[in-house]
């Protein structure tokens, strides 16, 4: 997949992939380090269907979100012989009790028996992450476990 | 009441009327400059209320004012941007430069106004607002837009076309001879050229050599060297303007950030100053007798801006309504448009209805220019559909 930077001189830079459908989507980052998520309009591809500004954790989250799924496939993938062990992602919300926690926190090994075997943050992904790891907003958890297991996590996740 | 006393007591209720208007004008999510023209208006000669005693601190104060817009000018670009800009886009620069230049000039010339109006009203005229084209554009949401790289390059080679305009500016203002002109010109393109090659090779360094981490430190030094360079530059006849707006270019990468960031309110404070001082120095009564030729010359030049914009974008491959919409964003004049009359005025070189024009004609284009960049899509929007449904005219062999 192509990046396309346009440089807007004074402003910033425009990055952004055009689409099998041929609409372009992207980024436009601008000199303060604000961002703006940029959607090209269908019947004109010229302009901007939305213009959507968002700080960088924003930004952050929405990365993660789109990444983790294609990690979830690769793992998923690899499990396939493996009869009842399945791969999820699960996102850190603003009600999850544990936001600035670390993962040790939630003790999902010891109450469920799933492992947690990456974290995305943003476009990076925290392979293997220690139990001292602090867990934000917005972070994706990608967890390997049996279904029951899975289901459980869920719970603690989401409410504790 | 001693002197002192009444002109703090002026300058404050000037300062506080300009805050005031700045908020009214930021609720319309509209540039300022159109307002502190008509504060100035409604206080100085022949206005409302009368103002004695801050000429002088008023001239000093508008003048830093214009030395700090062009260095924030200056900031806002890289050596590289311009070079890249020139080298993509000289040919659209340079239709905008003949299409926009001329309908001022030719004005200028048929009133009468001789060479030097000529080369006035035709900078007037020319030089889109890059500050309210490049604000607009952000409001609406246009900065992912296919256009949008088009606008900002032709601002970018208008704001470089300024480093070379004022220079001869300045010097037919002063009314040199053609050879002492010539040579002011020449130097300046030596003084241009030598700059940015500095500021392409030298760039990180001369940001070290200004750059501070602490706030104070580093506006003085900002500050100092500003108006330094300003004063060599004028001194040379190249204008003060010009040599803050290639110390801004000098400035690059993370420390233009902090500079600008650290200036932005002292611009706004001194610049604010220099724009009521053009309000105050130009009788309100003059306005009406040219109010209709300004609004022919703000139609007329709308027209060749929009022209220019729907070339340029069309050069690109952009469609007809991206098109329309580089076009409308170029329309907005103002800053530099009253820069330049400032310049003229200030000179006393040229005709005294010309200040009267130049400020009727940025009010109307002010206020005009974001209205029509808004509101270009939905009033076009039957004619592009017309235009899109014909059959595509047939390819040049």
């Amino acid at each position: 997949m192509n990046f396309e930077d346009t440089p807007l001189p004074g402003i910033g830079v425009r990055r952004e992939i055009t689409l099998a459908t041929g609409r372009r989507v992207g980024v436009v980052m601008l000199r303060d380090g604000d961002m703006e998520l940029i959607i090209s309009r269908r019947e004109d591809p010229d302009a901007c269907a939305a213009a959507i500004p968002l700080n960088s954790e924003e930004a952050a989250a929405l990365g993660a979100m789109l990444g983790a799924p294609q990690l979830v496939a690769h793992l998923t993938d690899q499990h396939s012989e493996l009869p009842g062990v399945n791969t999820q992602q699960f996102v850190i919300s603003a009600d999850s009790p544990y936001v600035e926690q670390t993962l040790g926190d939630t003790k999902l090994r010891t109450r469920t028996g799933v492992s947690v075997v990456a974290i995305a943050r943003g476009g990076r992904v925290v392979p293997s992450p220690k139990p001292d790891f602090e867990l934000g907003l917005g972070d994706v958890l990608i967890i390997v476990g049996t279904t029951s297991g899975l289901e459980n996590a869920a719970h603690i996740i989401h409410d504790g | 009441m001693d002197g002192m006393s009444l002109v703090l007591i002026e300058l404050g209720v000037i300062f506080l009327g300009l805050g005031l208007l700045g908020r009214l004008a930021a609720r319309f999510g509209m540039s300022p400059v159109p307002l502190y023209l008509l504060g100035g208006l409604l206080f100085g000669n022949g206005g409302a209320i009368p103002l004695v005693g801050i000429e002088e601190f008023g001239v000093i104060t508008s003048e830093i004012g214009v030395i700090l817009l062009l260095l924030m000018l200056g900031l806002e670009y890289s050596a590289r941007e311009l070079v890249t800009g020139l080298k993509r886009s000289w040919l659209a620069g340079l239709m905008d430069l003949v299409l926009n230049f001329t309908p001022g000039a030719a004005l200028a010339i048929i009133l009468g106004w001789g060479f030097t109006g000529a080369l006035v009203m035709g900078g007037v005229t020319y030089i889109s607002s890059s500050g309210i084209v490049a604000k607009v554009l952000s409001d609406l949401g246009r900065l992912g837009n296919r256009e949008t790289p088009v606008v900002l390059s032709v601002l970018v080679l208008e704001d470089l076309v300024m480093a070379v305009y004022l220079p001869i500016l300045t010097a037919t203002l002063a009314g040199l001879s053609f050879f002492g002109g010539l040579r002011a010109v020449g130097i300046a393109l030596l003084v241009i050229t030598l700059v940015l090659l500095v500021a392409l090779r030298f760039g990180p360094q001369i940001s070290r050599l200004i750059h501070s981490n602490d706030r104070e430190n580093f506006l003085l030094k900002l500050i100092g060297a500003a108006l330094f360079v300003a004063g060599v530059a004028s001194a040379l006849q190249v204008s003060a303007a010009v040599g803050a707006f290639l110390l801004g270019i000098a400035i690059s990468g993370s420390t233009a950030h902090s500079a600008a960031k650290v200036l932005e309110p002292l611009r706004d404070l001194f610049a604010a100053m220099f724009f009521v001082l053009f309000g105050l120095n130009t009788d309100p009564r003059t306005i009406p007798p040219v109010l209709l030729l300004a609004v022919l010359l703000a139609i007329v030049t709308s027209l060749t801006k929009v022209a220019t914009g729907v070339w340029a974008a069309k050069r690109v491959g952009i469609g007809l309504p991206g098109q329309l919409r580089a076009g409308a964003a170029l329309i907005a004049r103002g800053e530099f448009s009253i820069v330049i009359a400032g310049l003229a005025v200030a000179s006393g070189a040229v005709n005294e209805k010309l200040a009267a024009l130049a400020t009727a004609y940025v009010l109307l284009l002010a206020v005009f220019g974001p209205i029509a960049t808004r509101f270009v899509e939905p009033l076009t929007r039957p004619w592009v559909a017309r235009q899109q449904r014909k059959p595509a005219p047939p390819v040049m062999p």
